[in-house]
């Protein structure tokens, strides 16, 4: 890769005047906490930066698309709220640097253990705003919760890794911190039985909201007003007779697959049915792979041997498994082939959206 | 309301249009007496009909898909449509078109506790879901009032909410897969039992497409175990500020109630009158539901009337049974039948940021007292979503066209204030003309797009949505 200068618009105007003059790919980051090479001329969003409007008795928030997270986290810690998905911090799996922003967060949708409880990223996205491949700035959704009023793009573009347009703000709801947290911890070395444990607490109406397996035990956490997250953690732990409450904080490891940031190895972000993530799970670390389960078994990690087809040995009709860290290659591309329409749909999106390329990845 | 001329060419070929359906469906799938298809000339929105060419009523997926194929090949338009309750038009069909009502598939396909999900075909009604599953203990949670009678693809289609979703979320929130049909006759899933997209994220954009990017035939549901209990509290105030300001405080406070509802007092006095629940005659009335065990709800009501009483409530009615609760929710769920009783209504669907509330209030006030027309307003206040009914008298002339033009204005305050033109009930044709108040034509171009790629001859549902003039190039060629 030539060295190039590093594109900054610091607005959205601005960004739209380089895109409508673009001539050739665009290697786009925000704080490239998750970049790796690219073709193309790199251009960074983390200038278009601030929170625009934040307010707490609505439960929402308005930010650009290069506010860190560290600035939404702490602004929203004054008033006891949070942003509840969790954002995955992939710094130490990925050994990057640099401040993880909002708008790395919503291309990319990767979120904590409390998916099962309040959702993603996507889940919480009540609008955006984006500059498509042709220049052309777009709105879509807008910052109230129910909003039914033309097409979702706001949604489909996050997860969808800037292929469709560069947002440039972003409306999220947020919600308060709670009042207590407990995690219980039960022993278990069997995944299907991990599984199953979680699959009991979940399907208890103790709002159980994180539920994941190390390789050696399940651990599941309950939040809320401290009277009544004392109650339902002896409820749980009546369903399930050996869970013991535990001292400090696992979720935040669990959320960045921490166990695996040191092993030489490559690794898999697998999203796939409960069950399966069980099943799949056992069979993976009988092949001697190492494996981690959260989503009360529908997100599993896997750390294999650099090269290694993960998607060949999970064999076939699970959901969809992502290179997250490893180098993709032509029979293991970073993400998981879809189905011929789905494949050829998805291509004619980014065709409307991107006529010229700018933002395809090869 | 205007709708687009109806291909005579269409309209020319019904015989041959007939005999292809009728070669590829159950003699008892095509309905085609004009009799019968008076059933089908209209939605819930019920000012405005026009029966279809035909309908259909398919058994499967397949069937679904070898119709459209037909349809295709003759450049039919096609109207989606579920149980047929949309406020919004959604499924008003044209002279041209064919109307493909999937009521029949309503079949239960999976349900699976241990993966917390259920797969239904999309024409099952979404109590019956919950219906499956309930004595299990468990619930699907989008809860649209309509819910005896509605469909899940209906629901798919306009992404339905319901009073519930302040905590649960709405049908996007509550969907994971689908199967659908797209207008080739293509077979397509979406999404499946896991909880995310492998990359782009279609089933997204399909959930509130309102029929226009294909017929969804299946979906799986998010299930979720019922709550150990739900009990609600009543509160009163003299001014729709002052409960403007408590529903704030209450969604600041880390309380999440299930729901919280919002009456006026016009509202209130006609339920009053309908179901006698024993409301107070007052400017504004919450009623706020908590989940848990006893002692939970104990805690939560207890902490939600600590909050209420900083802001001097005019009465608080805590429910201590199954019977109080009952009646405290009685005049609530009565509100739309107590309004059609005194006349005919319209029910408005904008949403509005809450800090908006008494400002919007007092407009609408202002603007009702403008029109000559009066208004109840009911919602759903823990996430603004309004629901101004309008009385009007449909046997007096003019007065429809009034009560559209206030509505229309209502909506525009709406969007005014930082909401949007509707929160659950969908643009169908009923808002379709007013997409340019929230939308620049840019914005509205980004989302033709999705639907040049899912429909590139604009033949599903394609007078519904965005204003004709603006789709007219795409509907024409």
């Amino acid at each position: 890769m030539t060295t190039l200068t590093m594109l900054s618009p610091s607005n959205e105007n601005e960004l739209a005047e380089i895109l409508r003059g673009a001539t050739g790919r665009l290697a786009i980051r925000g704080s490239a906490t998750r970049h790796y090479p690219q073709e193309g001329t790199p251009l960074t969003t983390h200038a278009i930066s601030g929170v625009q409007l934040y307010e707490p008795g609505a439960l929402t928030l308005v930010a650009r698309v290069g506010t860190p997270i560290t600035e939404i986290d702490a602004l929203l810690a004054q008033n006891n709220q949070r942003l509840p998905f969790e954002p995955m911090d992939h710094r130490p799996l990925l050994h990057t640097t640099g401040e993880p922003t909002i708008g790395g967060m919503i291309g990319l949708n990767h979120c904590g253990p409390r998916r099962l409880q309040v959702g993603s990223a996507r889940d919480l996205l009540l609008g955006l705003r984006l500059v498509d491949g042709t220049g052309r700035i777009i709105k879509n959704g807008g910052r109230v919760m129910k909003n039914v009023t033309g097409y979702d793009l706001a949604r489909l573009n996050c997860g969808a890794r800037g292929g469709l347009g560069i947002i440039t703000e972003v409306c999220l709801k947020v919600l308060p911190m709670p009042e207590a947290t407990t995690t219980l911890a039960l022993p278990e070395t069997d995944p299907e039985q991990a599984v199953r444990t979680m699959a009991a607490a979940l399907g208890s109406p103790y709002e159980v909201t994180g539920a994941a397996w190390d390789g050696a035990t399940v651990l599941l956490r309950v939040e809320g007003f401290a009277q009544s997250v004392h109650y339902r953690t002896s409820r749980l732990a009546h369903l399930l007779p050996s869970a013991v409450s535990i001292e400090g904080n696992p979720w935040p490891a669990i959320r960045d697959c921490l166990r695996f940031a040191d092993q030489k190895t490559d690794v898999w972000r697998v999203s796939l049915r409960a069950s399966q993530g069980g099943l799949a799970a056992r069979r993976l670390r009988d092949k001697g792979i190492d494996v981690q389960l959260d989503w009360g078994g529908a997100l599993l990690w896997a750390s294999t041997t650099s090269g290694t087809d993960l998607r060949m040995l999970l064999g076939r009709g699970y959901g969809h498994a992502t290179l997250l860290r490893g180098n993709p290659g032509p029979t293991t591309p970073e993400l998981e082939p879809q189905s011929a329409p789905v494949a050829m749909l998805s291509e004619q999106l980014r065709r409307s959206f991107d006529p010229r390329d700018l933002f395809r990845r090869s | 309301m205007q709708m687009p001329v109806p291909r005579t060419t269409v309209i020319a070929r019904r015989a041959e249009i007939l005999a292809a359906l009728q070669a590829i469906l159950p003699v008892d799938a095509v309905i085609e007496q004009a009799s019968e298809l008076k059933a089908y000339e209209c939605d819930a929105l019920t000012a405005y009909r026009c029966p279809p060419l035909a309908v259909v009523l398919p058994r499967t997926t397949e069937e679904v898909a070898s119709v459209l194929k037909v349809c295709h090949q003759f450049g039919v338009p096609v109207i989606p449509r579920g149980a047929g309750t949309s406020l919004a038009g959604g499924s008003l069909p044209t002279a041209d078109s064919i109307v493909v009502g999937i009521a029949r598939m309503s079949a239960v396909l999976e349900v699976d506790f241990e993966d917390r999900l259920i797969r239904v075909q999309s024409g099952r009604t979404n109590l019956s879901v919950t219906g499956k599953i309930s004595d299990e203990g468990w619930f699907y949670a989008p809860d649209p009032s309509s819910q005896l009678a509605c469909a899940i693809s209906g629901n798919i289609a306009m992404n339905s909410g319901g009073a519930h979703c302040l905590k649960y979320g709405v049908t996007v929130n509550n969907l994971l897969g689908v199967r659908m049909v797209l207008m080739d006759g293509t077979i397509m899933d979406l999404g499946g039992g896991h909880m995310d997209a492998g990359d782009l994220d279609l089933l997204s954009v399909v959930c509130g497409s309102e029929g226009q990017l294909g017929i969804v035939t299946e979906a799986t549901l998010r299930i979720l175990p019922k709550p150990e209990g739900a009990r609600p509290i009543l509160i009163a105030f003299d001014s729709a500020s002052v409960a403007g300001a408590c529903v704030s405080d209450i969604i600041r406070s880390g309380l999440l109630p299930v729901a919280i509802e919002y009456m006026d007092r016009p509202c209130i006095r006609a339920c009053e009158a309908f179901a006698k629940a024993g409301y107070p005659d007052c400017e504004a009335l919450l009623i706020i539901e908590v989940e848990g065990s006893d002692a939970e709800i104990a805690h939560q009501l207890g902490l939600i009337r600590a909050l209420a009483d900083t802001h001097a409530p005019r009465e608080i009615r805590e429910s201590r049974s199954a019977e109080e609760s009952a009646k405290i929710w009685l005049g609530r769920k009565s509100a739309f039948g107590a309004m059609g009783q005194i006349n005919d209504y319209m029910c408005l669907d904008g949403t509005i940021p809450i800090g908006e509330l008494p400002h919007v209030l007092q407009r609408i006030g202002d603007l009702s007292q403008q029109y000559g027309l009066e208004v109840a307003n009911v919602f759903h206040a823990g996430d603004g979503n309004m629901h101004p009914l309008i009385l009007f008298d449909a046997n007096k002339p003019g007065d429809l066209e009034r009560c559209e033009k206030f509505g229309a204005d209502i909506l525009r305050l709406c969007v005014e204030v930082g909401g949007c033109l509707t929160g659950e009930h969908g643009v169908g044709v009923e808002k379709r003309d007013l997409m340019l108040v929230q939308f620049n034509r840019d914005d509205l171009e980004a989302q033709m797009l999705v639907k040049d790629a899912f429909d590139p001859h604009w033949l599903l549902n394609p007078a519904k949505v965005f204003p004709l003039e603006v789709s007219e190039a795409r509907r024409s060629q």
